[in-house]
């Protein structure tokens, strides 16, 4: 008798991810649909976005913030990538037991960090020194992709560290008795074996990046702007919703439902991408 | 190029990407402990936000994560004992841990914008249930997963033992193998809590931000987090100083419960 109703309460606890899942999908698409039937696919390239004189109506278009979502995601990819794997690497395969576990504690702290602090740290100690040596008004694409990167760098490093350390002890020794050098064996042995898992981990750090919210929402510039260069400030999905959505009425609001469902959308594509594909099912 | 130059190289890029990681650690707690140790006063913790001081938002912080953990910790448990214990092989369970995997790495503003559609827009008002309720849909999959791979450690002669011993099935579940697993499930839950007591994104337009004490969680609650983002962007040097302060306090007690979770887990080990 308690054991049914133990098993039962198991059960649906458990289904209760796919409904939260399903519900995210249904409710960010029914307060879409607004925006979907006026502007249909359009928004997706559409610059505009300009509220109706008396509140009603307006023209609304998603094209800035997808664009600005995706620079800063770049540039955030491009900087944490290589370092990541350094960091990796210098884990697994360079330092000593008692060098590797104090950095590797740190790393993880670093990863622990909430992201708001990234952010406020960047407007004041990052932001000025972007400015001194690239130019711009300090807040812009490049200091939120770099900072993003910074946020990023610790979460890759991790998981990256983990896939490199299942390769078997056996096969590296083997390869090092054939004169290889710990190059060679990285390259050769370590990246191979663990290939999956790398570029699993590289993909979750991307749809964290895409996903980030208040590291961004400091950096970024919020503005309704296309970048001409690399150091000028536009806006993000989540830094738009952050800022804007608060006060968004009627249409304009439904346009930002539109976006929220757009940015779930592809951060599920992602995410599943990285766990179906590259991880694998592992069967634990 | 050489291979024994080449060599040199990578692993000398390595070494400085690793510096370069711990050199960011340091330069953030650096500047953080500065900034915030010198904007902290004996007044930061015993007056409200109206009148400059911290004590109501570390309250309404911690209140809504403590009642996200109250509705995720039996929630995510009890999922995952489902998965690990009753659906364990069956496509069912595999497709729900999939989903919920996902769930975990879903972004935190879109939380927000779901549970301001579910249980703010029809209240009328923001308020610190839907604040505690978009931090649980945050930490229910980080339960479900810790439960799950926690469970999978402990080993099968202790539920055969059980079943031996002609314990039923949930008994065995309840008494034995969440015994052996409960190191382990504490860590994750306190790691699951570090993460979610310092997030902001999902209390923007949920539980919004209050100046003033209150317990009161129909109406809008304070929060550290939101206010830390507020007091960050006025321009005035007191309350850039009272958000570093905020910010100081709230790294420490993220910081030290993740090293508390790590010492627990080692010396059990």
């Amino acid at each position: 008798m308690g054991g049914k109703l133990f098993r039962n309460f198991s059960f649906l606890s458990a289904t209760l991810s796919f409904f939260i899942l399903v519900g995210i999908f249904a409710v960010l698409f029914t307060y879409a649909q607004d925006a979907m039937h006026t502007f249909g696919l359009d928004f997706l390239f559409n610059e505009q976005w300009e509220p109706g004189e008396d509140d009603e109506g307006g023209i609304f278009g998603g094209y800035i913030p997808i664009v600005g979502t995706l620079l800063s995601t770049v540039i955030a990819m491009v900087i944490a990538v290589p370092i990541a794997m350094g960091i990796a690497i210098f884990l697994t395969e360079i330092a000593s037991v008692k060098v590797a576990k104090p950095v590797s504690i740190s790393i993880e702290l670093l990863a622990a960090i909430p992201s708001i602090i990234y952010g406020m740290w960047g407007l004041f100690y990052f932001a000025p020194i972007v400015q001194k040596t690239v130019g711009g008004n300090g807040v812009g694409l490049l200091t939120a992709g770099i900072v993003l990167a910074i946020m990023i760098i610790p979460f890759m490093a991790a998981i990256t560290r983990d896939s490199m350390n299942t390769t078997p002890p056996v096969l590296k020794e083997s390869a090092y008795a054939m004169g290889a050098t710990k190059f060679d064996v990285i390259k050769d042995v370590v990246m191979p074996y663990s290939k999956g898992g790398i570029i699993g981990s590289v993909i979750l750090a991307l749809g964290r990046a895409l996903g980030e919210t208040m590291a961004v929402a400091f950096l970024i510039g919020s503005v309704m702007h296309l970048p001409k260069h690399i150091t000028d400030p536009t806006t993000s999905i989540p830094v738009l919703l952050a800022n804007n959505f608060a006060e968004a009425e009627d249409l304009e609001l439904s346009s930002m439902y539109y976006l929220a469902l757009i940015l779930f959308v592809v951060s599920f594509v992602v995410i599943s991408l990285a766990k179906f594909y590259f991880f694998g099912r592992k069967q634990r | 190029m050489n291979r024994l130059l080449l060599n040199k190289v990578i692993l000398v890029l390595s070494t400085l990407s690793a510096l370069i990681g711990i050199g960011f650690l340091f330069w953030i707690l650096a500047t953080l402990s500065y900034k915030g140790v010198t904007s902290i006063h004996w007044s930061t913790f015993t007056k409200d936000l109206v009148e400059g001081g911290i004590r109501n938002l570390l309250v309404g912080q911690f209140t809504m994560a403590l009642i996200a953990t109250v509705i995720a910790v039996p929630l995510g448990m009890m999922a995952g004992i489902y998965l690990r214990e009753y659906g364990h092989g069956s496509k069912l369970a595999s497709i729900i841990r999939n989903l919920s995997d996902v769930m975990m790495s879903a972004p935190s503003i879109v939380i927000g914008v779901f549970v301001f559609a579910l249980l703010v827009d029809p209240v009328g008002t923001y308020n610190g249930w839907a604040g505690a309720v978009a931090l649980a849909i945050m930490m229910i999959p980080i339960i479900i997963s810790t439960t799950d791979n926690m469970l999978a450690l402990v080993p099968q002669e202790l539920r055969e033992a059980g079943i031996a011993l002609g314990g039923s099935k949930h008994k065995i579940i309840l008494q034995v193998v969440i015994k052996a697993a409960k190191v382990g499930i504490t860590t994750g839950i306190l790691l699951s809590f570090a993460r979610i007591i310092g997030e902001t994104a999902p209390l923007l337009f949920t539980s919004a931000n209050n100046q003033f004490f209150t317990m009161d969680l129909s109406g809008q609650f304070p929060s550290l987090t939101v206010s830390i983002y507020n007091l960050a962007t006025y321009p005035d040097e007191a309350s850039r100083n009272l958000a570093w302060a905020a910010s100081f306090i709230l790294t420490m007690i993220v910081l030290l419960i993740n090293l508390f979770g790590r010492f627990v887990i080692r010396n059990k080990k």
